[in-house]
């Protein structure tokens, strides 16, 4: 990973969109998301016009974080699952490959139980997918060809015309 | 740490404001979300507690038009300001892309502005950032109250690296959109050159 960026490019995002529409239908859920740990929403699937997925994605962010921080102090690395129970919703949150987090909201259609299944696979098929982020990242490091390595002081001065 | 999205050709990055307990922080936020036009802001989060001291942070997401093609849009956070949230604060720091100092002017919070600056250093340290290259803006708030600091005595106690510095009165608007325009650049700025 390039420091200091996180770069998606269209192939992923593709992929990665594959992943969570499989998880939605595979665990009967509402809807899937996946944020980076700052809170970053990075792609989602299902019925997301009903959410905010801006704050949603930055709530569960603060999430993690503070749950992690919660097992620091008691000697644990992370508690790498959350589930959340509401009278109507419910929501999973699992950590992906330290550093992503996906968020299942689902209701009495599907179970916990369900949900915690289909996640596991959605998380080696997106760890897999992290690796060739990582790759096209370092490729496009040693090239630097990237939008923001393009940037001009002209580009940055015209956002504030 | 900046996030670009090709497929949906967006730049998200992550911007800070920190500094002592009642410094106006929240204020800050919460005036760029009353007077930005409201298709260029989403909603504004805070995590308070029942006396509105913010608790855990506050969010407010902002979208600053467009390069090359790119949607640029700003988390804006800020952190629990009090002694007592450190634990809360380090967290928030975490992937951050630029910090907003914001400093109390009144002669009296000196301690406690100075108090919050060294905080700020440990804890980007800890989270694996260099204080002294980190994009950083310092703002002087309160500036319309009685018994203020001079800004040169403030430039003096707090503006270590000689970053640029806004007085502010963040109640009234004075000096925040000004702060908020000077991070952004200096974070996209910062970014051009490879970030942290």
């Amino acid at each position: 990973m390039t420091p200091g960026h996180f770069i998606l490019h269209e192939k992923e995002y593709n992929e990665i969109q594959s992943v969570l529409k499989k998880l939605l239908a595979d665990s009967y859920a509402k809807v899937v998301f996946l944020v980076d740990k700052n809170g970053s929403l990075m792609a989602s699937s299902g019925e997301t016009a009903s959410f905010d997925t801006t704050s949603l994605a930055s709530l569960a962010a603060g999430n993690i974080a503070a749950t992690g921080g919660l097992a620091s102090l008691i000697g644990e690395k992370e508690f790498s699952i959350l589930f959340h129970e509401g009278e109507r919703d419910n929501m999973h949150i699992s950590v992906v490959d330290n550093r992503l987090i996906l968020v299942v909201i689902f209701d009495r259609r599907s179970s916990v139980g369900l949900v915690r299944l289909r996640v596991r696979r959605a998380d080696e098929d997106l760890g897999r997918i992290l690796k060739s982020i990582d790759e096209a990242a370092r490729r496009e490091e040693e090239e630097g060809e990237g939008v923001i390595e393009e940037l001009t002081e002209a580009d940055i001065e015209s956002l504030f015309k | 740490m900046s996030f670009i999205n090709y497929s949906s050709r967006e730049i998200n990055c992550k911007i800070v404001y920190y500094g002592p307990g009642l410094c106006g922080k929240t204020t800050n936020l919460q005036y760029i979300f009353k007077r930005m036009n409201p298709e260029s802001r989403g909603k504004m989060i805070s995590l308070a507690t029942e006396t509105d001291r913010t608790l855990f942070f506050d969010f407010l997401p902002v979208s600053m038009g467009e390069i090359r093609g790119f949607k640029t849009r700003f988390h804006l956070y800020t952190v629990p300001g009090q002694v007592f949230y450190d634990a809360s604060r380090r967290l928030i720091l975490r992937g951050v892309d630029g910090v907003v100092f914001c400093a109390d002017s009144q002669l009296t919070r000196m301690d406690a502005n100075l108090e919050s600056l060294d905080n700020l250093k440990i804890n980007m340290r800890e989270q694996g950032y260099d204080p002294d290259r980190i994009p950083l803006i310092l703002q002087y708030n309160k500036r319309d109250i009685n018994g203020v600091a001079s800004v040169a005595e403030l430039h003096a106690l707090l503006n270590y690296r000689n970053v640029p510095e806004f007085e502010a009165v963040a109640t009234t608007g004075v000096g925040v959109f000004e702060t908020l325009k000077a991070i952004i650049k200096l974070v996209l700025t910062d970014l051009k050159k490879g970030g942290k």
